[in-house]
């Protein structure tokens, strides 16, 4: 079981707090498709991906990277068992969306970026090891029920 | 992945605006890298003082963003530019490559808040691949 200190709680709160999630959604999620074009290939269907621009102004990855933060919620709200809480994302992932683990990492390092740079030093070297502990964590479980 | 002629102008161009502050950058993306990884700390316990904004890790920041930047004009030939710097790395320091790309990580996410207009996901893409190479360049006398 992860063990959390009261500092760890507390930073996670504090940047989930201040997370405008229409807007760090869409820039983490285009962020990492630009960042790493071969996570591109999840989303075929998702229309103009030609180049940088297209995607940072593509209505439906905004509209997925709000929803993909807000899955992230999940984790804040059940911190104490995060494995059980992402088990059915994580069939989900494999199973139907047959998404390789290491791109969640990926994702994760663009949102660590994305929060860094609303923040500012706001964001200190403390808030981000909780943050991507915290991360590391949801990554893991999410990667759980690959077979 | 290799390094393309805008790739390099990109980099060039945007470590213009950095080398002003690359003492800084250097000293707080060591900083965080000692805090948010701390298996990195195994490399220098020689220093009395690991906290972020110590003066070991202030000047040894330093260091290593100088190096960082003498790179960016060494972008056409890094492997032969950095080869004293891959022998001692590799013969001498004997640090585990990975690690290379834990402090990259925490240099991109200083840079991410130094300059949150300018580092857009291209400067993103651009830098992320040149301190790619560079690490690859670094490790290359290892084996």
């Amino acid at each position: 079981m992860v063990v959390w200190t009261d500092e760890e709680r507390a930073a996670i709160s504090d940047i989930f707090s201040k997370l405008d999630y229409d807007d760090v959604g869409p820039k983490c999620l285009s962020r990492c498709l630009i960042v790493y074009p071969w996570t591109q290939r999840y989303f075929g269907a998702f229309g103009n991906l030609y180049n940088a621009e297209a995607i940072m102004n593509n209505p439906l990855i905004a509209k997925h990277g709000t929803t993909v933060l807000r899955g992230l919620e999940r984790a804040l709200k059940n911190m104490d068992d995060i494995k059980n809480t992402y088990a059915e994302l994580s069939i989900l992932h494999s199973e139907k969306l047959r998404v390789d683990p290491d791109n969640f990492k990926l994702l994760s390092d663009c949102l660590t970026i994305v929060i860094a740079a609303k923040m500012g030093t706001a964001f200190t070297p403390e808030y981000q090891a909780s943050f991507q502990k915290f991360l590391s964590v949801v990554v893991s479980a999410l990667g759980r029920q690959y077979h | 992945m290799s390094l393309t002629a805008k790739d390099k102008s990109v980099v060039k161009a945007f470590w213009g605006k950095v080398s002003g502050k690359a003492d800084v950058v250097g000293a707080e993306a060591l900083g965080r890298m000692l805090t948010a990884y701390p298996q990195t700390k195994t490399y220098f316990s020689k220093w009395a003082d690991l906290s972020p904004g110590s003066d070991p890790v202030k000047k040894h920041g330093a260091v290593i963003m100088g190096a960082i930047g003498n790179a960016v004009g060494l972008m056409d030939n890094l492997v032969g530019g950095l080869s004293a710097l891959s022998d001692l790395h590799a013969f001498t320091l004997r640090v585990d490559p990975g690690n290379f790309k834990i402090l990259s990580h925490n240099i991109l996410v200083t840079l991410a808040i130094h300059f949150p207009r300018d580092f857009t996901p291209e400067v993103h893409i651009a830098v992320d691949k040149f301190l790619a190479a560079l690490s690859a360049a670094l490790a290359d006398k290892y084996r």
